[in-house]
């Protein structure tokens, strides 16, 4: 088989008494939509902030293309080429859509301006988030500058959908990207994953919405308890299997690992 | 048998619906004002400030709308001035400072101690004063960003601490205008005049404005900028988009006592002497500047110009009361009713669709 993009060993996250993650491994391979299905409490969300660097585990290693690497805060799991799109979405509704995208990695102007003052490059910032909101067929935005509270729930989920593609160069998490959307938004957000998708880069899909994993995913992580109790293949199992699995109504008839 | 129920395939198709497409225009007048508000925040009280002057200019001739009296207006807000800058900052982060008062005058303080109680070289005095009110912001930033205690309970606390070693260090005592002048006479620099046309100017003036114009420009066209507007909006949003919201907090409660001891600096030019037991209200008075000034209470909205035209509304109506001889109460009055006013107008900005 061929080398994971990212995977993890023994992942335990303890906060106070409550074991969020208790020696969970993950694997997440070249080009492929995994989805990390579970119930509420099973450690899911602790799961992909100890791999986007948001969270650091107690204990454990994480493995991108086989280098280990250690994640103290959000910006070292980005500068690794991993983006997430938070559940929260992660946005300053005041500032403009550009200035979002951008935010902590800002361009600053050649020269003076912006060696010495620090100016940032705004045309080149506005030029960039353009091109990739189009990218996306985010349609036709005609002012970039516009405050991103005054977008609509699947407009904004299309602007961070397009700052994580923009910058994730090697996996994508996407934390309940649908959650709050109507039924035409989420359909619009999924042809969204879809196209990033077949730009190569692998997906991290975290959702509750037994179809849309089963529609989308290659491979489903099935996290309870704090751990991977296992990977089913979507086409060989029933969403009840699914859940069945989630809630422990079932347990499955094959080791770890799909 | 992945599809047990296919209940969405009606909207699968995929239906060109301008799912993300901008609208802009063809609205009504009033949406019109609250864009352009919503995107301009200085507007309201600068157009406040233009019409005040004008009301007074009316009502009291060339005894109000003249350079000398305009520019008076100018150094007597000066001081509050200089410190709703530093406040501005604070209040953007969604803190707020009620130390900075209290930093003010310390700082003033230890620029004449140093000088005359060790014999200190005055310029030498200046800097550790300058030094002084940063040491003072970052013990606020510390306290704030590290130990993650509330802001407004952070001041509170190093308000009356550094309130009360002003007195305690200076013993309660001013040093005398006469004496500075004659050995320390750079302790005075903020307050030197110069007059173009009848207008008189101070450096503390010229130093108040330009602040605000380099304040204005760093916050909107620097990363550092951006990353306050975002912390005031939704710290943890920032953390999680890559701001490192310590460094940044640290940057602007450091910055903000810095220009606390500039205020301090600038308060010795005002009154000639150093005295424990002025400015100690630049703290209400700076956050009155700043809410009339537009800035959200809430953090990430408003422009830090509007703080300078809220200081200078403030300033527009403490001496046009006075030469109009009505009771200096009506002043606090009509000041007040301008706060709520102006808190009014950041509820209705702050919706998006009017």
């Amino acid at each position: 088989m061929t080398e994971p993009v990212l995977s993890a060993k023994n992942l335990t996250k303890r906060y106070g008494k409550v074991t969020a993650l208790d020696h969970c491994d993950f694997e997440l391979y070249p080009g492929e939509i995994l989805a990390v299905i579970g119930d509420n409490g099973a450690g899911k969300s602790t799961l992909i902030k100890a791999l986007s660097g948001a969270v650091t585990a107690d204990e454990g290693e994480i493995y991108i293309e086989g280098r280990q690497v250690q994640f103290t805060s959000p910006n070292d799991g980005r500068v690794a080429g991993i983006e997430t799109v938070y559940q929260t979405l992660a946005m300053s509704p005041a500032l403009s859509i550009t200035d979002n995208m951008f935010m902590g990695r800002e361009i600053r102007k050649k020269g003076f301006m912006g060696k010495y003052l620090r100016q940032l490059d705004r045309a080149a910032m506005e030029d960039f988030a353009r091109q990739k909101l189009s990218d996306l067929g985010l349609m036709t935005i005609q002012n970039i500058s516009q405050p991103v509270e005054t977008l609509s729930g699947g407009q904004r989920q299309g602007v961070a959908v397009a700052r994580a593609a923009a910058f994730g160069s090697k996996v994508i998490i996407l934390d309940e990207p649908t959650a709050a959307l109507g039924v035409k938004e989420s359909r619009r957000v999924l042809e969204l994953i879809q196209d990033v998708k077949k730009r190569g880069i692998p997906i991290i899909l975290i959702s509750h919405n037994m179809p849309h994993v089963f529609e989308l995913a290659d491979r489903i992580h099935v996290h309870r308890l704090g751990r991977r109790l296992c990977v089913i293949d979507p086409k060989k199992y029933s969403m009840s299997d699914a859940v069945a699995f989630m809630t422990g109504a079932k347990e499955p008839d094959e080791p770890r690992a799909a | 048998m992945s599809h047990d129920d296919s209940y969405e395939d009606v909207v699968k198709t995929r239906r060109e619906e301008s799912f993300a497409a901008f609208e802009s225009g063809g609205k009504g007048l009033l949406h019109k004002v609250h864009d352009l508000l919503h995107g301009n925040p200085a507007l309201v009280p600068l157009i406040v400030l233009l019409v005040s002057i004008v009301v007074f200019g009316l009502l009291l001739g060339s005894r109000f709308f003249s350079p000398f009296a305009l520019t008076l207006i100018l150094q007597q807000v000066q001081i509050v001035g200089i410190v709703a800058a530093a406040q501005s900052l604070i209040i953007l982060t969604a803190g707020i400072d009620l130390s900075v008062g209290a930093i003010t005058v310390i700082s003033s303080v230890v620029m004449g101690q140093f000088a005359f109680r060790y014999g200190i070289p005055p310029s030498i005095s200046v800097i550790c004063g300058l030094a002084f009110g940063t040491l003072c912001g970052a013990l606020n930033g510390l306290l704030v960003s590290k130990m993650k205690l509330p802001p407004f309970i952070v001041t509170l606390g190093t308000w009356q601490i550094i309130l009360a070693s002003n007195y305690l260090y200076s013993r309660n005592e001013t040093i005398r205008s006469q004496e500075i002048e004659a050995s320390a006479p750079i302790l005075q620099f903020m307050g030197t005049r110069f007059e173009i046309f009848g207008a008189v100017f101070t450096i503390g003036v010229v130093f108040m404005i330009l602040l605000m114009l380099c304040l204005a420009w760093a916050l909107k066209n620097t990363a550092w900028g951006r990353h306050v507007y975002a912390i005031g909006d939704d710290a943890d949003a920032a953390a999680l988009s890559g701001v490192n919201v310590h460094r940044t907090l640290m940057s602007v409660y450091m910055l903000g006592g810095l220009i606390c001891g500039f205020a301090g600096w600038a308060l010795i030019g005002r009154l000639g002497s150093v005295s424990p037991t002025s400015a100690y209200e630049a703290n209400i008075e700076s956050i009155t500047a700043v809410v009339i000034g537009g800035i959200s209470l809430f953090g990430g909205r408003g422009s830090i110009l509007g703080a300078l035209f809220g200081a200078l509304i403030v300033g527009v109506f403490s001496l046009g009361l006075r030469l109009l001889g009505a009771d200096a109460q009506w002043t606090y009055f009509f000041i007040g009713v301008l706060i709520i006013v102006a808190v009014a107008v950041d509820q209705w900005i702050r919706k998006v669709s009017a």
